[in-house]
């Protein structure tokens, strides 16, 4: 028998327009209502507890909701905070509903119940530096949908936690993630009921999860 | 009864002890009966397994809404924090070096007590353990338009006081009007800068509930911090501020420069 997958011990938080090719798709309309000027302060979201699900769960796209065409893959790393700054990374799969605006918080979108996708393990950190080179793939129903370079943070782990760190401690347990990219279409793979999707990412296992759906009440 | 959950000033090796109020002091579990002015205050939570949802409000008076030059939200204006921005009645709240406007927010909190999904208004009230007092501070310096209101306006490490008491729901619910009549007042160093009452909220707490339970699981210690009124002002370093409401209590906190 395995032990009990991992879970977060403490708050996870997300950023949001943390890729160079998410922001330069939106640079154009940073400084038009209602956002008027481009974010100063890096973008944060927080995902609550009950979105927790771990490897091999079930994540349920909500049905009868107005404008809800599937529910987004978001491959991420996470940084898991010790005493004395990150000690390990989670290969998490950062799940949304399709949102057009950025105004206000999100959470309706990211914070329904199976929303984040955990590992059964968090993998060691011996350095940040060793994340700039890390790719982490989506894989849909078998087949590659997205590649995601963490060479492409506009800003790196270090300067993400620091900056961060700035107005609120992050506390042992807490995870930070780094962000999710979109595809080469601007988008985030969108997946519907009866998918799988699977991430990847040398020195992590694969995380896989199935689409299904949630009937609203 | 009202809840605390305190550390002793003389023995602060003893953890956070819980304790009720007892007659103008507090009562610890032993039995043992001490002064306020011999505890330092934390928020009146129990620890829970998980990371604890922190919700809030925007907007959900319609005239601090009018102040704020925002139409009431035709849905609840909702965002999120983490525990780390708590800290207990008495504490000092930090003011950025750079602050020019920083504001408290006198707001009702509600504390979920058991597990909650697809709650409908009717039965909320059962889900709830009970009710305290936060002061939900904004530096509206930081305030962008990504996300809004940002974690680093909302977010900050000091910037939610909370207390001092957990309420039982009970004796909230009892009340004419329970937990939707009760009278909101904010102080500067004494003087009356915000009055309201709870009736005033746009959603009211059993709508929250349902609202909420209806796309996430709400669990035990969960809280929702309801919103504010009309009548906030900048706090400037030194001074004291007192949030109170009605049958609940009177958190009071003071502001460092940073």
């Amino acid at each position: 028998m395995s032990a009990a997958p991992w879970q977060p011990a403490g708050t996870v938080y997300g950023v949001l327009l943390n890729f160079r090719n998410e922001y330069e798709r939106w640079q154009p309309r940073m400084h038009e209502a209602p956002y008027k000027a481009p974010p100063q302060a890096p973008v944060l979201y927080v995902k609550t507890a009950n979105t927790g699900n771990p490897d091999g769960g079930t994540v349920a796209v909500p049905t009868g909701m107005t404008g809800v065409a599937g529910v987004e893959a978001g491959a991420a790393i996470g940084l898991v905070m010790g005493e004395h700054g990150p000690v390990a990374c989670a290969l998490l799969n950062d799940f949304s509903l399709p949102h057009a605006s950025y105004f206000r918080p999100p959470v309706k979108f990211r914070c329904r119940d199976g929303f984040l996708g955990t590992p059964r393990q968090t993998v060691p950190l011996t350095s940040l530096a060793d994340l700039a080179t890390l790719q982490l793939q989506v894989h849909v129903n078998g087949a590659l949908r997205q590649t995601v370079e963490l060479s492409q943070l506009m800003r790196t782990p270090a300067t993400l936690l620091a900056e961060v760190n700035a107005f609120m401690t992050l506390r042992p347990g807490d995870v930070l993630m780094l962000g999710c990219d979109v595809g080469p279409d601007g988008q985030r793979p969108l997946l519907q009921p009866g998918d799988t999707v699977t991430l990847t990412a040398p020195g992590f296992a694969p995380l896989t999860h199935h689409i299904g759906t949630e009937a609203l009440a | 009864m009202k809840h605390a959950r305190i550390l002793l000033n003389h023995a602060p090796e003893r953890g956070p002890l819980h304790a009720i109020e007892d007659d103008g002091a507090l009562r610890l579990d032993d039995g043992q009966r001490v002064p306020f002015e011999a505890v330092r205050w934390l928020p009146p939570l129990a620890p829970v397994p998980r990371a604890r949802s922190i919700f809030a409000l925007g907007l959900n008076y319609a005239d601090h809404a009018k102040e704020l030059e925002f139409k009431p939200p035709e849905e609840p204006l909702v965002f999120l924090k983490g525990e780390a921005s708590l800290i207990g009645h008495r504490e000092h709240t930090v003011r950025p070096a750079d602050a020019r406007y920083m504001h408290y927010e006198c707001e009702l909190a509600v504390v979920i007590g058991r597990t909650a999904r697809h709650v409908k208004r009717d039965q909320a009230y059962e889900y709830v353990q009970g009710y305290t007092v936060a002061n939900d501070y904004a530096i509206r310096d930081y305030l962008e338009n990504w996300y809004r209101p940002n974690l680093r306006v909302k977010n900050r490490d000091t910037g939610t006081p909370l207390g001092p008491w957990l309420v039982d729901a009970a004796d909230i619910h009892a009340r004419p009007g329970g937990p939707m009549n009760l009278a909101l007042q904010t102080t500067v160093n004494g003087q009356i800068t915000q009055r309201g009452n709870t009736r005033d909220m746009v959603f009211d707490v059993p709508f929250l509930i349902e609202y909420f339970s209806a796309f996430m699981t709400l669990s035990p210690g969960d809280l929702i911090l309801t919103g504010t009124p009309d009548g906030v002002v900048d706090c400037p370093p030194g001074a004291e501020i007192v949030t109170s409401i009605e049958a609940i209590g009177e958190l009071h906190n003071f502001i460092r420069q940073g």
